[in-house]
């Protein structure tokens, strides 16, 4: 009975194992106080820590990426909450055509999509400038608004809407005392997703960064390009951290959003 | 405002709605993938020359057949890891909120740093290597780092919750009493499993399929970083004709690669219960 019940247990552990050994790995080694990179390490200490935040070449692609991802954020959120609410009520045959349009981001092949911008931004010297970006990543951003509000959309009860209208509200009053509240959290959702995404995109970034908009993950790669000292560590450690944090609070949101749907229905 | 937009015919709301993103997207997303992708008809001169070249191009046929080679690996790894943690996940609701968080750290961890880990990982003097070596089970280092068991391992790992996912889905929709209707007719668990469970959990499995299969056709970064020069991948071939500036024959490999994503997502879309599972999975 036992040994029934222990061997499923022992696989399921290992391969859980294979899925968080790499990311612990990253972890220890950027606590490392050797000068390159082995494993275990030598000793530990705060080395590559104070690397990275010692040197303008690591923070500058930092801020970057931090505020391309903060407008990308702004335009996504706007852009796709506004879409999802027409999207549920356009006709059949054009709701297909703007959904396939507007979702197509999530399984062109990244590479399809990247030598794309490329081919046209440069035409239009938008290489090189975090403005290119900005509008490139906000077109990879804007599915997981539009899916995330949709969804939230798709669980509010119609009557709601229906009550204030005829209870006398405007459509205005309506969409901002009745619907924009109900669709909060979903729009808080997409928000975080969009930010994650531009903040980690590389693919888009390596063909239109240039030299005169490099980007956190671009810098990741140039360095290694050239050589793997444990900075890169760090680096990873820290953006591993924050984007944990930013989709534990997304995963809170929908579940306590889910919550309160339930208790409503 | 000078005018109330909310005042518009009710018909055109939807339509105001959605054309801002609709132009945005056709500006900077569609436009110039489409532009670029017709240069594999325009380039040199306006023909299908390009395509009928590549049943005889060798090099083309050599990184497709790579590509989907390494696909078809990475989805049979993934699926036979997936299923037994998706049935924990489901199974074993003690055990849930941990094997959850294990899936979702890496999950949410860019694939850049997931890729970079496996480098410090499989390296000459990487954990796998200095852990073997120590056992005494080698006596110099492997090289596993720069072949194509790199590539296959790392986006094995990449992948995996993609896979995980869909199929935990799948298994939590079903209803628990045929289970118990299973064992108490007196079927043992490997048959309820077999005649019950397996099968009920299919459109996951197809969907899971079906993502992963899609994606790993597509990857670039995580065969660019720990896969070598030597077995490339059809994206790595595209951005190295960029590089090159050869702008027709990346054009036609784009089509190409885009096409195959299409078509097996068209194909597989039309079986029953896969549309739905996939759409509630691509996030």
């Amino acid at each position: 009975m036992m040994a029934t019940r222990l061997l499923p247990a022992t696989v399921v552990g290992l391969i859980l194992l294979f899925l968080v050994l790499p990311i612990v790995v990253v972890m220890v080694v950027s606590f490392s106080s050797a000068t390159y990179l082995t494993f275990p390490p030598p000793a530990f200490g705060l080395k590559w820590y104070e690397a990275y935040f010692s040197s303008a070449d690591w923070l500058r692609p930092t801020w970057l990426s931090i505020w391309v991802a903060a407008v990308v954020v702004v335009l996504s959120t706007v852009l796709g909450t506004l879409a999802a609410l027409g999207i549920s009520r356009l006709p059949n045959a054009l709701r297909v055509v703007v959904a396939g349009l507007v979702l197509s981001p999530l399984i062109v092949p990244g590479i399809v999509v990247a030598i794309g911008i490329y081919y046209a931004f440069s035409r239009y010297g938008l290489v090189g400038s975090p403005i290119g970006l900005i509008l490139a990543h906000t077109c990879l951003s804007v599915p997981f608004v539009v899916t995330s509000v949709s969804a939230s959309l798709a669980g509010i009860d119609p009557r709601l809407g229906h009550a204030a209208l005829s209870l006398g509200a405007t459509p205005r009053a309506t969409f901002f005392q009745v619907t924009l509240p109900l669709i909060r959290p979903g729009v808080l959702v997409g928000a975080l997703f969009a930010f994650i995404h531009s903040f980690d995109e590389l693919i888009v970034a390596l063909f239109i960064s240039g030299s005169g908009a490099v980007t956190l993950p671009r810098r990741m790669w140039d360095d290694l390009r050239f050589q793997i000292d444990p900075t890169i560590a760090a680096v990873s450690t820290l953006t591993i951290v924050l984007t944990a944090a930013l989709m534990w609070g997304a995963h809170l949101l929908r579940k306590h959003a889910e919550r309160q749907l339930t208790k409503m229905g | 405002m000078t005018r109330d937009w909310s005042r518009a015919p009710p018909a055109m709301m939807p339509l105001l709605l959605v054309a801002p993103l609709v132009v945005f997207m056709l500006a900077f997303y569609a436009l110039p993938v489409v532009a670029m992708l017709m240069r594999s008809v325009s380039d040199p001169v306006w023909s299908v020359a390009n395509y009928a070249a590549l049943p005889e191009d060798v090099v083309f046929l050599k990184t497709f057949s790579n590509t989907f080679y390494t696909s078809l690996i990475v989805t049979v790894a993934t699926l036979l890891m997936a299923y037994p943690v998706a049935l924990a996940l489901v199974r074993a609701p003690r055990w849930a909120p941990l094997i959850l968080v294990l899936i979702l750290l890496p999950f949410w961890t860019s694939v850049l740093v997931r890729s970079y880990a496996w480098m410090v990982l499989m390296g000459r003097h990487g954990l796998i290597n200095e852990a073997l070596t120590a056992a005494g089970l080698l006596e110099r280092p492997l090289r596993i780092l720069n072949t194509p068991l790199a590539t296959q391992i790392a986006m094995t790992h990449i992948l995996l919750p993609y896979m995980i996912l869909p199929i935990a889905n799948a298994l939590r929709q079903i209803d628990p009493s045929l289970l118990r209707a299973s064992s108490g007719l007196g079927a043992p668990p490997w048959r309820t499993f077999m005649q019950v469970t397996l099968p009920l959990s299919m459109p996951g499995v197809a969907a899971g399929v079906l993502l992963v299969f899609v994606l790993a056709l597509g990857f670039y970064i995580t065969p660019a970083m720990v896969g070598g020069p030597r077995e490339i991948t059809l994206s790595m071939l595209i951005a190295q004709q960029v590089d090159h500036l050869n702008w027709a024959y990346a054009a036609t490999l784009s089509a190409v690669l885009l096409a195959t994503s299409l078509a097996l997502i068209g194909i597989c879309y039309r079986l029953p219960g896969v549309g739905n599972a996939f759409r509630m999975n691509v996030r």
